[in-house]
Parts: structure tokens; sequence; C-alpha cells
């Protein structure tokens, strides 16, 4: 029994060290290549966009991979978050100290994207499957619709918003427009640093670790694995599927925040369903329900496609195929069995090959 | 008058809807899955149709036929090479699948004919109906979709139900084990059920882009996510659930276009999808099933 517990004990701990270990050294290549002077403007451009990707991947990896059902707005509750976070920023910086504004906007950024998952959250879950997955991607099409559309002004009178047009905001002549429709948001101050990244992608990795470890962890899991059998023994659906769909969007209303501030402009259309599916690769190749995995493969889907031209030209092509090859030899009731024969093949081999000896 | 008017491209804009979503219900009912690259064959089919008829001015009816067997060879391909490994995987892995060969259609067609939009030459060369003094009028186009789409139904409806094959459609869809044991060749099913799918979205496709003419590799992304709301909005499984939804479902985008706003009238066509699961998830003509342990 001893050894055993042990055992359960040290998988956890292992999943832990390696998650944070690859982050942090990550960290520390880059610091180094920083100092060396090796490191390309290029790649350095990139450094936020990883951390950013990462935390999606993570997140969604919760919904994919632990509660096993496809999300496929993902992007949506970025797009939410970085919209929330940059006006808050943009607003809050001019009274207050830089760190409290960024703070405060991922803290808006976080609460805004678990506000629109509890939205979605609720009715959604309680459909599976398939109609889950539409349902999602329709969420996701609406935020950026409704996002794409609308123009959000301040003035003195107090906010102004419309969906048609940036006249019928009737803003006063003093005032100052926020959101302007499809272009969006300008003249963002960039302030994510690779730094805040990192640190906001170790916090996503314990908050997840943590969850998917705890008792909620196991009975999601168990959920994933049957759905009836978990309602049976007293597992509340609801409850256990809403909190890993909702702390999902909280972190992908997050990583909105940090990769919105790192470009000047922020628009709509950048969150749309491709974005959706280049997260959903990444949680693939990592492999579903391995956070480790899906840090690793956003990082390097991410910078690969920076270093070989090929990647850049083909990178859509690239990750159609990589969806297709990894289900189909993943999760193909005839290629588990294919492998599982082979792995015994070679360990039968092994054993009499030792007896041998 | 007006509102007739709006009405009336409605209804064009439903029918093609209709025949992409008959395509979709047939193989959910059948396969149990989603095809999201159902989109994306009409996508091809609009090609074949484009090269062979706007360029080398082959009779449109010969280019559509040529555009069918294409499609109808691709979907048998699809099926056999990406979906069939799958079968009795989870539901999730198949649907992963699904997306990534739609997204392979859209990445190859970008690389073969670029992303820059082609012009549609319309292959529907009936005159407009004008009705009223002018007041309204119903394009060839118009006349030709909801025709087309009526006939397709009808034969399918009539196919399903007075056919062997048909009758093999049903068995398979009703609980695959057994009519397997009945001697159904489920295999050999499901790729039929996939070919008539893939045919129709050729024609969905030629019918399409003769009403919208402008076609890029994303052309069928969206009116194919569209045909899947109205699937589901008619009833997922039933043909003349699809049929409904479709109309419906067009009806609704117009309607919502010419008084609410241009902008919106995705959302507001997805808003309806939310709706019909949250209200009634099996839709309007469906049937429901129970899960059993």
């Amino acid at each position: 029994m001893g050894t055993k517990r042990l055992g359960k004990y040290s998988k956890k701990y292992s999943e832990y060290i390696s998650a944070f270990g690859v982050v942090i050294i990550f960290y520390i290549i880059v610091q180094i290549m920083a100092a060396a002077h090796v490191l390309t403007s290029s790649f350095a451009g990139q450094l936020i966009p990883v951390c950013a990707y990462a935390i999606m991947a993570v997140s969604l990896n919760l919904t994919v991979g632990i509660l096993g059902e496809l999300s496929l707005g993902h992007a949506g509750f970025m797009s939410v978050g970085a919209f929330s976070g940059v006006l808050v920023y943009t607003n809050f910086s001019a009274f207050m100290p830089a760190w409290a504004a960024m703070l405060c906007a991922i803290v808006t950024g976080a609460v805004t994207a678990g506000v629109f998952g509890i939205l979605v959250g609720v009715p959604v879950l309680r459909l599976s499957g398939d109609y889950l997955a539409i349902v999602t991607l329709a969420f996701g099409e609406i935020i950026k619709n409704l996002l794409n559309a609308m123009y959000l002004g301040v003035d003195s009178a107090g906010v102004h918003i419309s969906f048609k047009d940036a006249a019928s905001m009737k803003l006063a002549p003093n005032g100052k427009t926020l959101i302007n429709g499809a272009l969006g948001i300008t003249g963002i101050h960039k302030a994510s640093t690779f730094t805040l990244g990192i640190v906001l992608l170790l916090i996503t990795l314990i908050v997840i670790l943590n969850l998917i470890h705890s008792r909620s962890g196991r009975a999601i899991m168990a959920i994933r694995d049957n759905e009836i059998a978990a309602q049976s023994i007293g597992i509340d659906l609801t409850k256990y599927k809403l909190m890993a769909f909702v702390t999902s969007a909280v972190f992908a209303g997050v990583a909105g925040v940090l990769y919105a501030l790192n470009y000047s402009t922020l628009v709509a259309t950048k969150f749309n369903y491709n974005t959706s599916i280049q997260v959903l690769v990444f949680v693939v190749l990592g492999g579903m329900g391995n956070i480790t995995g899906s840090v690793i493969a956003a990082a390097v889907l991410t910078v690969l496609p920076e270093i070989l031209r090929v990647m850049k030209d083909y990178r859509m092509l690239i990750y159609s195929i990589v969806l297709i090859i990894m289900m189909i030899f993943n999760q193909g009731p005839q290629m588990i069995a294919w492998r599982k024969r082979f792995i015994s093949k070679i360990r039968e081999n092994h054993s009499t090959g030792k007896e041998e000896h | 008058m007006q509102f007739l008017g709006h009405l009336i491209n409605g209804l064009s804009l439903g029918s093609v809807y209709a025949l992409i979503a008959l395509g979709y219900t047939m193989v959910y009912g059948i396969a149990k899955m989603l095809n999201f690259a159902h989109g994306d064959i009409i996508m091809v089919g609009s090609y074949v149709v484009f090269f062979l008829f706007a360029k080398s001015g082959i009779n449109p009816v010969l280019a559509v036929m040529a555009a069918m067997g294409v499609c109808l060879v691709l979907g048998v391909t699809i099926e056999r090479v990406a979906y069939k490994p799958l079968r009795g995987a989870s539901s999730l892995a198949v649907l992963i699948t699904a997306i990534g060969v739609s997204y392979l259609l859209e990445q190859v067609a970008q690389l073969a004919w670029t992303a820059n939009p082609k012009n549609f030459k319309s292959i529907v060369t009936i005159p407009p109906i004008s009705l009223f003094d002018g007041q309204l009028i119903f394009s060839g186009e118009t006349i030709v979709t909801v025709i087309a789409c009526v006939l397709i139904m009808v034969v399918l409806i009539w196919f399903v139900n007075n056919t062997k094959a048909g009758h093999a459609m049903l068995a398979v869809s009703e609980d695959r084990g057994a009519a397997q044991l009945m001697g159904v060749n489920v295999n050999a099913t499901i790729s039929l059920t996939f070919a008539i799918g893939s045919a129709l979205a050729a024609i969905a496709g030629a019918l399409l882009c003769s009403s919208y003419p402008t076609l890029t590799p994303m052309t069928g992304a969206m009116p194919g996510i569209k045909a899947f709301v109205a699937a589901v909005f008619g009833g997922i499984g039933s043909i003349p659930g699809a049929f409904i939804g479709g109309i419906l479902l067009g009806i609704i985008e117009n309607l919502s276009k010419a008084y609410i706003s241009t902008q919106l009238s995705d959302a507001i066509v997805f808003l309806v999808l939310i709706v019909v699961l949250l209200v009634k998830p099996t839709g309007l003509l469906g049937k429901k099933i129970n899960v059993k342990v």
C-alpha cells in the first residue's frame, strides 16, 4: 500500500517538475542568448507570443484532454480577455504605476473571460460531443462578429456604445474613441515583457496542474472516461464540467491580455477560428492531457515558422497533416491494437533473448 | 414587396444550404460523425466547374456532372483514408481528424489555385422572371436552385425508402451492429453515403457560386458550417428536416441582413443554432435518442 501511494505521488511530482523545468530552462536559455547577443530580432519578437500560446494550449488542454470535450471557440475567450485587458490598461496607466495597471488589466481580462466562460458554459455544457464543438465554434464567431462591429467611446457624458458606425455613438467632440469597429483598438502601449509572460505561464501551470491532481480534477477525468458511470457515483456533472471550462476560459483571457499588450493595434479578426484550430494543433501534437507536451508543442510550433522558411509557407498545410496523422496513429482502434502487438513482440524477443544468455 | 424580394433571396440561399445540409445529415445519420470537410468538398466541386465551364467552355451540365464525379471520388477517398481507421474511436478523435481534412483541402486548394478570388461565371442561362412590373424578380439562379433542391430531396427520399441500398442505409443508421449481423455491408453503405453526399456537394457548389460569384479556397467553409446549423435546426439525420432547416436558415439570414445588420447576420444565424439546441436539441423533425449504459 505504502509504495503504491508513493508511486502515485512521485508521478504527480514528476509532472510538476517536467512542466516547470521546461519553462524555466526555456527562460534561462533565452536570457543567456540575450546576454550573448545571439538573439535574432525575429526570434525575440516571438517570445511573448510563445508564452501566450503556451498558456492558451495548457488551458485548452484542460477542456480537450482532461474534460474530453472539444472547444472550437477558445480564441473567443482570448479575444474577450484581450479587449477588456487593453481597455483597462490604456485607461488606468494614466493615473497609476505601470505594474499596477498591468495587474488590473490581467485581472480584468481573466475575470471578463471567466464571466463569458460561465455565460457560454452553462448552456453549452448541457450538450456533448459534436454539438458542443459546433456551439463553441458558433460562440467564437459571435464574439468575433460582435467585437468587429462594436464602436465604443467615452466623453464627459459617459460611455457610448454602438454596433452600427462611429457616428451613431453620438460622441461629444472632446470624447475619445476606444474601440473603432473593425479597426479595433490602436495606439496600444506595448507593455508585455517576456519575464511577465513566463511568470503568467508558471501561474497557469501551478493552477491547472493543482486542479488536475485535486479531488475535483479526478472527478473531471471520471466524467471524461465515462459520463454515465461518473454520474451514477454522485459526481455533479454540470459543476465539474463548468469548473474545467471556466478555468480554461479564465487563462485564455490572461493569454489574450499578454498577447494584445505586445502589439500596438488590436483587431477582433486576429482571434478567429484559425487561431482556435492552431491552439488545438498544439494540444494534439503535445498529447491530449499532457500539460508539458502542450507547452513544448506551443513553443516549437510558434518559433519554428520563424526559423524555417518552409515551415512558414506551408504552416497550415503541415498543421492539418499533423492533426490527421496524430489522430489516426494515437486513437485508431486498429492502430492501437497494432502498436500493442508490436510492443509485446519486442518484449517477447527481449525476454527470450535474456533467457538464452 | 421589398420584403417579398428579401424572402425570395432567402429562399434561394436557403435552397443551397438545404442541398449542403442533405449531405451533412446523411453522413451524420449513418456514419455518426460530423464531416467538417463537407464544406470544402463544395469548394473543390466549384473549382472543377469553374475550370471546365468558364475556362474551357464545356457544356455546363457536363461540367457539373464531371464535378460530381470528382467530388464523389474525393469524398470516398477521404472516408477510406482518414475516417475509416478511426471507426470505433472517440467522437473527439474523429472530429479533430475531420477538422484536419477540412484544413488540408483548403490549404491544398490555396497552393494549387492561389488565394486570389476567381470570378465564377453563372452556369444558369434561364432568363429572370419579373412579376408586378419588375417589382419582384425571380433570377434564373433562384429558380434553378429551388427546383434542383426540391427534386434532389424527393429523389433521395424515394431512394432511401424504396431501394435495397437505401434500406441498408436506414438499417445502419438505426443500429450498426445489428445491421452487420443481418448481412448488411456496413463499410460499403458508409462509402455510398459519402459518395452521394459529396456528389450533391458538387451541385450545391455550382449553384452557390452561380448566385455568389466569388470563388476562393475558403468559399466552402462558412456555408458548410451554416449548412450544419441548418441540419441541426431541421433535426439531424432527417432528410426533410435538412430541407426545411436550410430554407428557414437562408430566410433568417437574408432578413437579418436586410433589417438588422449585415455585419451581425452571421452572429444571428449562430444564435439560432444555440437557441434551437437549448430549446429543442433534436431539431424540428429529429428523433430523440436515448443514451444507454
